[in-house]
């Protein structure tokens, strides 16, 4: 079986960490290390958190026609995304569900970085080789390149000892900085909520980069457990979790996402899979959508979990749920049939028979600490 | 009457002076599990061998645990309410999950002992 799956460049000093390993994305991954999630997670809001990404996938697009290409298949601002700048976007179907997430980056002279999910990354080149691979040069650079993240409010002084360049970068940003000799892409930016950088670095540099944060006595690693936790806190969606070829953006509550200028009274309106569906629904409104949900007793509330009302009629679904360690407490996010979706609306889990009274939330249930300058 | 006795479900057992038997999860179980969160204790009731009778949380995943055998539960430890995290450090004292009065005292001796136990964790992780 674990013949079978992949290896990330740092697989071997996640094994000396004493990492456990699980299978994620077709990847053996670390879950967690001897400090084990709750600590992880706490820590990583308290210090700073090294993650291993290096399973998602890294894709170059090049070409003078790539950003107008690449318009046709996300409902995002690219043409005008300025150099040195990122931005989150997803790919739609005809429908207008959410194909996958994806963050946008500039790198200048018509290069675009694509940072897309592990488990998306295959049908995601195949969907831009397919669609836009005779108006720009698709270059996938998932071998090459591995993702490492580092997260916390200690971050930012962490990684000035390296490249003091960084300290001044705002939140998505993406410089490209000299880290240990080597050229990498670093973003600030992230999926925990907290201020940090992402460092695209070329794999064969990855795990000499990674040793040298981790000697700095802020950093420690940090397992996918966390990173769960972390983005969950956050408000964050899971692909695969929290959206899915059947979500739609609007119905995801992700209409922030869609740019001014695509939308449908927008310079460039539509011309991306799916616009009519979303436009339809941006107008008439959707039958559910995604919310925040906090459990009001100690039991968590999972995926898959069924939403009643007061009168045990069903009203949605968990799509994301566990403990929150900075919260000290269960957080969740469902689909909820729109009537009853308003803020502190009072609803019910079903969790092993018995209902658990839950309230519609804000999210994000941590404060964002993002740098912004 | 501390000699204890476990599941292969990894929960141990002991025999009280006052005859009624203490319930709780291994420490190979707890460290499986991991940061465990919450605990939902049995209520005070009969349930017969195998019942679902209590559920414990992790970070990770929701977890059962199981009646060792059939008996009815006399007691629970509801500092678990407030204070999950025993269950880490302490799985075989202060992390107790409940009491309760076997249907049949005698069936207790037949679970695994402390040898036959460490034998199943060798098994597992030969496996």
């Amino acid at each position: 079986m674990s013949q079978a799956l992949l290896k990330t460049p740092l697989h071997a000093l996640h094994l000396e960490l004493g990492a456990r390993m699980v299978p994620f994305a077709g990847y053996d991954m670390p879950v967690q290390y001897p400090l084990g999630v709750l600590k992880e997670h706490l820590h990583t809001r308290e210090q700073a958190g090294l993650f291993d990404v290096s399973h998602m996938g890294q894709i170059l697009l090049q070409g003078s026609d790539a950003a107008r290409g690449l318009e046709t298949l996300v409902p995002v601002d690219i043409l005008d995304l300025p150099v040195g700048l990122q931005r989150y976007a997803m790919f739609t179907n005809e429908q207008g569900g959410i194909l996958d997430d994806l963050m946008v980056a500039n790198l200048g002279n018509d290069t675009l970085l694509l940072v897309v999910n592990a488990a998306c990354k295959d049908q995601d080149l195949a969907h831009l080789q397919a669609h836009i691979g005779a108006r720009c040069s698709v270059q996938p650079l998932f071998e090459q390149r591995a993702l490492l993240a580092l997260q916390g409010p200690a971050a930012a002084q962490v990684l000035q000892r390296l490249a003091p360049e960084v300290a001044g970068m705002t939140f998505m940003q993406l410089h490209a900085v000299r880290l240990l000799g080597e050229d990498c892409w670093v973003s600030r930016s992230g999926y925990t909520g907290e201020d940090g950088y992402e460092i695209s670095v070329p794999a064969s540099a990855a795990e000499a980069l990674a040793r040298r944060l981790l000697a700095e006595p802020e950093v420690q690693p940090i397992g996918l457990g966390a990173r769960d936790s972390l983005r969950l806190e956050a408000g964050l969606c899971l692909y695969g979790h929290d959206m899915n070829p059947e979500t739609t953006p609007v119905e995801a509550s992700l209409l922030w996402a869609v740019s001014k200028p695509r939308r449908a009274d927008g310079a460039r309106a539509g011309g991306f899979p799916g616009a009519e569906a979303l436009f339809r629904q941006q107008r008439e409104g959707v039958a559910r959508k995604r919310v925040g949900l906090l459990p009001q007793e100690r039991t968590p509330v999972r995926e898959g979990a069924d939403i009643v009302d007061a009168h045990d009629n069903p009203v949605g679904k968990v799509c994301s749920g566990g403990f929150g360690p900075t919260l000290g407490a269960p957080v969740a996010m469902g689909y909820i049939d729109s009537e009853h979706a308003a803020v502190d609306t009072s609803l019910f889990a079903v969790v092993r028979g018995k209902k658990v009274a839950l309230k519609v939330s804000k999210m994000p249930f941590v404060t964002p600490r993002y740098y912004r300058g | 009457m501390s000699e204890l006795r476990f599941t292969e479900d990894h929960e141990w057992l002991r025999v009280e002076a006052d005859g009624t038997v203490t319930v709780g999860i291994t420490a190979y179980a707890q460290n499986a599990l991991g940061d465990v969160v919450y605990v939902q204790l049995p209520e005070l009731q009969h349930y017969e061998k195998g019942a679902e009778a209590s559920t414990v949380e992790s970070v990770k995943a929701a977890s059962g645990v199981y009646m060792p055998l059939a008996g009815e539960v006399v007691a629970v430890n509801d500092a678990l309410n407030d204070s999950p995290e025993r269950v880490n450090e302490a799985p075989m004292g202060d992390g107790w999950f409940f009491r309760f009065k076997p249907a049949d005292m005698s069936e207790v001796t037949a679970l695994l002992d402390q040898q036959a136990y460490d034998r199943l964790l060798n098994a597992n992780d030969d496996a």
